[in-house]
């Protein structure tokens, strides 16, 4: 097992891609299931395969400095892409390939890419489209050939072209040194990859990262989470977030460890199982549908397995978390554990294709309390951490066996972390950003003076030196009374819900706090089952008076968690009213990263606010649809607002919080 | 119609295509069943790589249409030739080893089976090997079958059902079980296709789907196609030439703009409204 320190000189990613050719040119460095098979790479046939693409690249043109926009899904030929183009000295900018056309030619032009390219016909189509907005892109390259043999092919090629093109003039032993040359003329000051923030206030950024960080920083968190060649990847985030640009690429070049790429994006479940990684990363969102799906599943289950998988989540709930922290367990439920293990967790982990999980991560959103010990419960390593795009992604994260739910870690081995006068959480970090792309005013903005980035999250330490996030510093805000009011806190309570998918807060300069909900359509749509209630839609469903009685009470209960907490106590839900239509990005309403965009909402559904707070029962709303094809559509109806039971707060430390808080 | 269909969408573009020799020519058939004349000395022909549509209201005589020319029905009167040959009986399964292949207007698959075994059924004519070596896991048999699989598993990605190979069609959303229909119909690497109805009870999205892989079937692989449907959007969008039945006669026959303007057609089949 060879350690990340074999390799401490190479200070860009090209250059730590010879190093594991040479170390362990046999050892799979990537892998993709096409055509039903696993086809799979080694470091030293990725490097050739790179090298070749790099001098095909070349050959059309590209060169230091030019901008080569990446679209599409997890592919090899898409990481490679980054690889050859800073092999070359250019810089990548991943978009999101879920994009709309509209927010893709804002990316590009913006980015001022040159190149692109992208995985299939469908990305082709929508790069074409938006060429008169992006007058410098001369060149579209694509991974999948299908569908595009009648395209006009001037300015498009094939990336399996491409690299035969790379490897005919790689014969030439001139070019074959200049290629070697380039990739050592790169260095740790260059910019080595620019990540767009996924705009959730406001347009995107491109964030620009240098290769010394970006390799710093996945060094230490190699280290921390001791990762190495051994270990295993299913790549299935979206390319542009820097999640997958920190885990599938930089993690992996660091560490040395393969990274699988799924057949397609329905199929990474039973990639997943196939592959068994042993490193793992998930929104909450995904570890929450995977629960709902299991618990569902189960109630349609024989009796005895039925009983038999309570009877053992129970043991799992008391003593599951105590083992993985390697605290004192009695012996007796050290063995009930195990045969839990062989008759529950092992075979639900196997299904779910975390048996061999050795370290699991969560972030992006706060997760249930109950939802994350769940799967620590089954022996899972999930653990959070926090971090934004800015700084490479880590900030803090858990340390084995100090876990918890509501916090998301300490400060990683050099990061530096303060909180200002406000509460706003403020760092420096090895991998942090040098700047925004063509918004300096905006850097300045987000750095302090003294060189550290401002987070825009509010938050504190707690007795153990853990972080604790709260809300967006800006998104902290009063009620008319001066109490707090943290939408985002009191959204995640009602989302613990499986039967809440998403809730919208509102509450600012207001004498209560209300919400706007999501129904989850399958989790509702099986208990409306359950119980022979009928429906057709998501909005019939939504509507009907059975689903307002289930989400009052999930309210009621809400609110009692926050009367228990005597800073977040007086914004308990007074009223609240389940929405039409499911909040959807393509509307506008969320980011690509499913985050709500809470004044956006608020504007586009003006009427219901108004209703929520003057006290009527009833309120239309028609609201103007974008389906998946860029048409529009109007859905239009009339909701009920309900009130929601509150609780009084249970310690008498309200004023003091009222304090605290101001 | 529809925004991705703009590629393809004018049938001009693809024109060239369509000006193939015939494969098929109807001519002068009449069916009835009993006292009921389904089709009544109707002609028309399918030319090589084109895309032809055959429309017109319920009961018109579409679906025996499909049947008398795959051999499941045997007509009274008149004959069908194709690839120059008149045949007077065929049966369904030597019109499948000449080269037609179908999906049904009622999804008909095996829905204990998987969407893979699905498909592979559509290769039996193409195994040469007989029950004896394919009881053994090993040797030709086993060989044959790894080269069927590899068809398989291309016309899998074509139609991007991957995560659903492995599940049993019976399981599976009506508009996935049509698209496994398609692919158990391709499995036979057809000259000719007969699609019934391939979007009835689809949604909008599944519909452009389907028409996209309608579309590249016939253009990249260069499978004509003979189409039922009911979405008119769809049929002037998709096709080059068009077929419109009514109480089994023919009432129109040219391409989607010429039948579109036909005054018999929109009387009959589009409705006055239009």
């Amino acid at each position: 097992m060879a350690q990340a320190s074999d390799h401490a000189h190479a200070d860009t990613f090209p250059k730590l891609l010879a190093e594991h050719a040479r170390l362990r040119p046999t050892r799979p460095a990537m892998r993709h299931k096409d055509l039903g098979i696993w086809r799979t790479w080694s470091w030293a046939e990725a490097q050739a395969e790179v090298r070749a693409y790099a001098a095909g690249l070349s050959d059309l043109g590209l060169k230091r400095g030019d901008h080569v926009a990446v679209v599409g899904a997890n592919r090899p030929w898409l990481y490679w892409t980054i690889l050859a183009a800073q092999w070359l000295g250019a810089i990548p900018v991943p978009v999101y390939a879920d994009s709309v056309a509209e927010e893709m030619a804002y990316v590009l032009d913006h980015a001022e890419a040159s190149f692109a390219v992208a995985q299939d016909q469908e990305q082709v189509d929508k790069l074409l489209s938006i060429r008169e907005k992006t007058p410098r892109l001369r060149t579209i390259l694509y991974d999948e050939p299908r569908g595009l043999r009648d395209y006009d092919h001037t300015h498009l090629h094939a990336v399996a072209g491409v690299v035969e093109r790379g490897r005919e003039r790689l014969k030439d032993p001139d070019f074959a040194r200049w290629i070697e040359a380039e990739r050592l003329a790169g260095g740790p000051d260059d910019i080595s990859i620019m990540l767009y923030t996924s705009g959730t206030t406001g347009r995107s950024k491109g964030v620009m990262l240098t290769a010394g960080g970006c390799i710093a920083a996945a060094r230490d968190t190699v280290a921390f989470d001791k990762l190495t060649d051994q270990d295993e990847l299913l790549a299935y985030l979206p390319l542009a977030w820097v999640g997958d640009h920190y885990m599938n690429y930089a993690q992996a070049l660091v560490a040395g460890f393969c990274v699988a790429c799924p057949e397609s994006a329905e199929t990474v479940e039973i990639d997943l199982r196939e592959i068994g990684p042993t490193y793992y990363f998930a929104p909450p969102r995904v570890f929450e549908n995977l629960l709902t799906r299991i618990l569902i599943r189960m109630e349609d289950a024989s009796k005895l397995k039925r009983r038999m998988f309570h009877h053992y989540l129970e043991v799992a709930r008391r003593w599951g978390e105590k083992i993985l922290n390697g605290e004192e367990v009695p012996f007796g439920a050290r063995l009930s554990y195990k045969l839990g293990n062989i008759f529950v967790y092992g075979p639900l982990k196997n299904v779910l294709g975390f048996s061999r999980i050795r370290t699991a991560y969560t972030a992006g959103e706060a997760i249930g309390p109950e939802l994350f010990s769940f799967y620590r419960a089954l022996g899972m390593n999930l653990k959070q951490l926090y971090g934004q795009t800015e700084a490479f992604l880590f900030v803090t994260a858990h340390k084995d066996g100090h876990v918890g739910a509501k916090t998301v870690g300490p400060p990683l081995p050099n990061v530096e972390i303060r909180l200002s006068d406000a509460g706003e959480v403020l760092y420096k970090s090895p991998g942090q950003f040098v700047g925004y792309f063509k918004e300096p005013e905006k850097t300045v903005e987000t750095m302090t003076e003294d060189g550290f980035v401002r987070t825009g999250d509010a938050g504190f330490f707690d007795a153990k030196g853990e972080l604790n996030i709260i809300d967006r510093a800006k998104d902290v805000g009063k009620l008319r009374s001066g109490e707090l009011f943290a939408p985002k806190y009191i959204e995640n309570r009602l989302k613990f819900f499986a039967h809440i998918k998403e809730a919208v807060a509102f509450g600012q300069d207001r004498d209560h706090a209300t919400a706007m909900i999501n129904i989850d359509m399958s989790a509702v749509g099986d208990w409306a089952e359950r119980r022979g209630i009928a429906y057709a839609s998501y909005q019939e469903l939504a509507a009907r008076p059975e689903v307002y009685e289930l989400i009052a009470g999930h309210v009621a209960e809400a609110n009692r968690g926050l009367s228990e907490e005597p800073r977040m106590a007086a914004a308990q839900v007074k009223r609240f009213v389940i929405l039409h239509k499911e909040l959807d990005a393509d509307d506008g309403e969320m980011t690509r990263t499913q985050k709500v965009r809470r004044g956006f909402i608020a504007e586009r559904y003006a009427p219901i606010i108004t209703a929520l707070y003057d006290g009527s029962d009833l309120v239309d709303v028609s609201t103007e649809v974008t389906f998946e094809d860029g048409r529009k559509g109007v859905i239009s109806g009339r909701l009920r607002v309900e009130e929601a039971k509150t609780h009084a707060p249970a310690h008498a430390g309200a004023a003091g919080a009222r304090k605290e808080a101001a | 119609m529809t925004a991705p269909l703009t590629l393809y969408g004018d049938p001009s573009a693809r024109s060239s295509l369509a000006r193939g020799e015939t494969l098929l020519k109807v001519s002068d058939v009449s069916l009835s069943f009993g006292g009921v004349k389904a089709i009544t000395k109707v002609s028309f022909d399918i030319r090589k790589g084109e895309i032809r549509a055959i429309i017109g209201p319920n009961g018109a005589g579409k679906t025996s249409m499909l049947n008398v020319i795959n051999g499941f029905y045997h007509p009274q009167q008149g004959e069908i030739s194709y690839r120059g040959a008149a045949r007077a009986r065929m049966k369904p399964y030597q019109a499948a080893s000449q080269g037609i292949a179908r999906t049904f207007q009622n999804v008909a698959l095996f829905k204990g089976m998987s969407a893979l075994d699905n498909i592979m059924v559509g290769r039996t004519l193409k195994m040469k090997r007989g029950l004896f070596w394919q009881m053994l896991r090993k040797g030709p048999a086993m060989d044959e079958e790894v080269a069927h699989r590899r068809v398989v598993e291309d016309i899998i990605d074509f139609l991007q059902i991957e995560a659903i190979r492995k599940t049993p069609v019976g399981k599976l959303p009506y508009g996935l079980q049509k698209r496994v229909e398609l692919g158990r119909a391709l499995a036979m690497e057809p000259e000719l296709l007969l699609l019934d109805e391939p979007m009835a009870g689809m949604n909008l999205e599944e519909k452009e789907d389907m028409c996209r892989y309608i579309l590249d079937l016939n253009s990249q692989f260069g499978v004509t196609i003979a189409l039922i449907e009911h979405d008119i959007g769809v049929v002037m969008d998709l096709s080059d030439r068009v077929v419109v039945l009514e109480y089994g006669h023919k009432i129109a026959d040219g391409v989607p703009d010429e039948v579109k303007a036909d005054p018999r057609v929109i009387d009959a089949y589009l409705g006055v409204a239009h």
